[in-house]
């Protein structure tokens, strides 16, 4: 069992960690997501004792892991996949590691098998690719047969085999009872192993739940109706129509509308009292990608802006907006830019269409939300 | 509370020094630069001695003469001992080994004992041979192992060989980098040192820089080559050293303890 108290970790004014508390309990397997940056590996050192938490504590089995008693072989971790001399044989790291906690050379083979390096095990690492040096992580994470097993990324590097080996191996160690955290920012990856989740965002704790409760918890049903391509104003009626009983309605770009808050029958009531004939009418769900992005999405670090190409395109005309008005042939529709209209060309006058600034949200977030974070963060600690 | 047993980590220290190949080119080059250099430089002694000024051939020490290439191949010491602490962080490995062994100070006085204690092997097996080809080369000019003080230099020169590897070893764990501790020490055992040392001024204080104070315990004639007596004895110098160690092994340690791997 991994226990956190309040665990904060400053590298000057930025936290990378602030005041997160978890559990982290034996017999399942649980995720440790958040997108790049968010302070996974920084946790991940703290619960090995190789970085000192500014604030706080972080226990395994209750002691702090550097006054535990022979902590390799309680305690077993993946940290960085390269971490490895590059000039030393896949065997020969392990042995070193071995010898300090007085595992036997015996176990060293063992583990070789256990991961499948047994052919390459006396190479230099130095050839070995991202996938090889995963595995050779794990295979040193197994040398003590510990109880505990952190794994940071696992899955990084590896093949689709590798990936459904690392997945049977995270839930055979944890049926074993043993206690596993895996990290990731992976959602898809997560949803499939772990039966727990501890999200993160900005090093604090966004959400602490089974996978089972996220999914409910998390994932919005909707329904996708069509109209007629051929007939536009009946999108519209419908929409009103749609949103006049409750319903949430949402364009798609291909002309589909996504329907929130209204069960199915009720929109095909609607949509018959309405007198519009449907093309489409289907239930959805949204996916834990999905989910997860929009839990994250406030707390992402490094986020693209849509690349405008400024000046070196025409312009297309400023974003969606209102449904855009589809075509007879509504596959064309999607990407071929329009016709070229006065206005919209930015060699032709200053002012445009004033295309480009329609990033400014996602651009100027992250530089300022560093410096407010520790006010509002009192505010996530209190509701939970 | 738990001390990770001192032998696991110095197997484990073991392991990995031998492991690698670098460990066996700094430390045979070590060798083989020591002991060609200087026994060309006694070659030449020998054949231009007649040159050579009149104090400068009364005051001549064949003992030093045939250390005389240490100069260059102490810088591979220095590699030897910077690669062995540098790499564990450049690989990242240095994460794993604490993660094994959280009593950072039982690490550190693991990595610094295997290590030192194969310096100071090829030191020794360096300085002797150096010597002994070194005396053949010399002819007439040369001395014998059992005149006095000889042996002491001898030893000495394992001894500072060894000293330089550790010293470069502390260094390495307080700059945490391979490549910033050898930009460091490679200008300054090779250069600095060396120019300081024979500036006039600057001499009094270069005197008490590691490697010059450490360096006198290979002379047996104290003003060797018309050189200027240094104010303190061949094992003063040592000390003087040793104390330049222990200060770099201080810091090293409080750098480990303190910051985050």
């Amino acid at each position: 069992m991994i226990e956190a108290v309040g665990l904060t970790k400053r590298y000057g004014a930025k936290a990378a960690v602030y005041n997160l508390s978890f559990q982290v309990r034996p017999g399942a397997v649980t995720g440790f997501l958040g997108p790049n940056g968010a302070g996974k590996s920084t946790t991940m050192r703290m619960i090995l004792g190789l970085d000192t938490p500014t604030a706080g504590t972080v226990t395994i089995g209750g002691r702090p892991y550097r006054q535990t008693p022979n902590a390799p072989r309680q305690v077993g971790a993946l940290l960085d996949a390269k971490a490895v001399h590059g000039g030393r044989s896949a065997r020969n790291h392990l042995l070193s590691l071995a010898q300090l906690s007085g595992i036997p050379a015996r176990r060293v083979d063992e583990v070789l098998g256990v991961v499948g390096l047994q052919d390459v095990a006396r190479k230099r690492s130095k050839g070995f690719s991202l996938g090889m040096g995963q595995r050779l992580g794990i295979a040193a994470a197994l040398l003590g047969d510990p109880q505990v097993l952190l794994f940071d990324e696992p899955v990084n590097g590896l093949d689709p085999e590798g990936i459904l080996w690392v997945r049977n191996l995270m839930k055979q160690l944890a049926a074993e009872g043993r206690t596993v955290f895996v990290s990731s920012h992976l959602m898809s990856e997560m949803a499939l192993t772990a039966d727990h989740l501890i999200v993160i965002g900005r090093g604090q704790l966004l959400s602490d739940m089974s996978v089972k409760e996220f999914i409910s918890a998390n994932s919005a049903d909707f329904a996708r109706v069509r109209t007629p391509d051929t007939e536009p104003a009946l999108r519209e009626k419908l929409s009103s129509a749609l949103s006049g009983a409750g319903g949430q309605v949402v364009p798609e770009p291909d002309g589909a509308l996504r329907v929130m808050g209204l069960p199915l029958p009720q929109i095909s009531e609607l949509a018959h009292g309405a007198d519009v004939r449907l093309w489409e009418l289907s239930p959805h769900q949204a996916s834990l990608e999905e989910a997860y992005m929009r839990m994250t999405q406030g707390a992402v670090d490094y986020r693209s802006t849509a690349d405008q190409k400024a000046g070196l395109m025409q312009q297309p005309q400023p974003g969606f907006g209102p449904p855009p008005q589809i075509p007879e042939v509504p596959q064309q529709g999607w990407y071929a830019p329009p016709a070229p209209q006065p206005g919209a060309n930015p060699y032709l006058g200053g002012q445009g269409p004033a295309a480009p600034p329609a990033a400014p949200p996602a651009a100027a977030a992250p530089p300022a939300a560093p410096p407010a974070a520790p006010a509002d963060l009192t505010k996530p600690e209190d509701a939970r | 509370m738990t001390v990770a047993s001192v032998p696991a980590v110095l197997r484990s220290e073991w392991t990995k020094i031998r492991t690698v190949s670098s460990t066996t080119w700094t430390l045979a080059s070590a060798f083989l630069v020591t002991v060609a250099v200087s026994a060309a430089l006694c070659a030449l002694f020998r054949s231009t001695f007649d040159h050579l000024s009149p104090v400068e051939r009364l005051t001549f020490d064949p003992t030093l003469a045939s250390f005389s290439g240490m100069v260059l191949g102490q810088l591979a010491m220095v590699v030897f001992g910077v690669l062995v602490v540098g790499t564990e962080y450049s690989s990242g490995m240095i994460r794993a080994s604490l993660a094994a062994v959280p009593q950072r100070g039982v690490f550190l006085f693991g990595k610094l004992a295997v290590a030192t204690a194969l310096a100071l092997i090829v030191g020794m097996a360096t300085s002797f041979a150096s010597f002994f080809l070194g005396q053949a080369l010399l002819g007439e000019h040369r001395t014998t192992i059992g005149a006095e003080n000889v042996l002491r230099a001898v030893i000495g020169g394992g001894l500072y060989m060894g000293l330089i590897a550790l010293f470069s070893m502390a260094v390495a764990t307080m700059l945490r980098s391979s490549m910033l501790s050898l930009g460091i020490l490679m200008p300054f055992f090779f250069l600095v040192s060396q120019i300081l040392a024979s500036v006039p001024k600057a001499k009094t204080v270069a005197r008490y820089f590691p490697d010059q104070a450490g360096s006198r315990i290979m002379q047996v004639v104290p003003d060797a080559l018309g050189g200027s007596r240094a104010p303190y004895g061949p094992w003063t110098g040592i000390g003087i050293m040793l104390l330049w160690v222990v200060a770099a092994i201080a810091g090293g340690a409080l750098v480990l303890k303190r910051r985050d791997a």
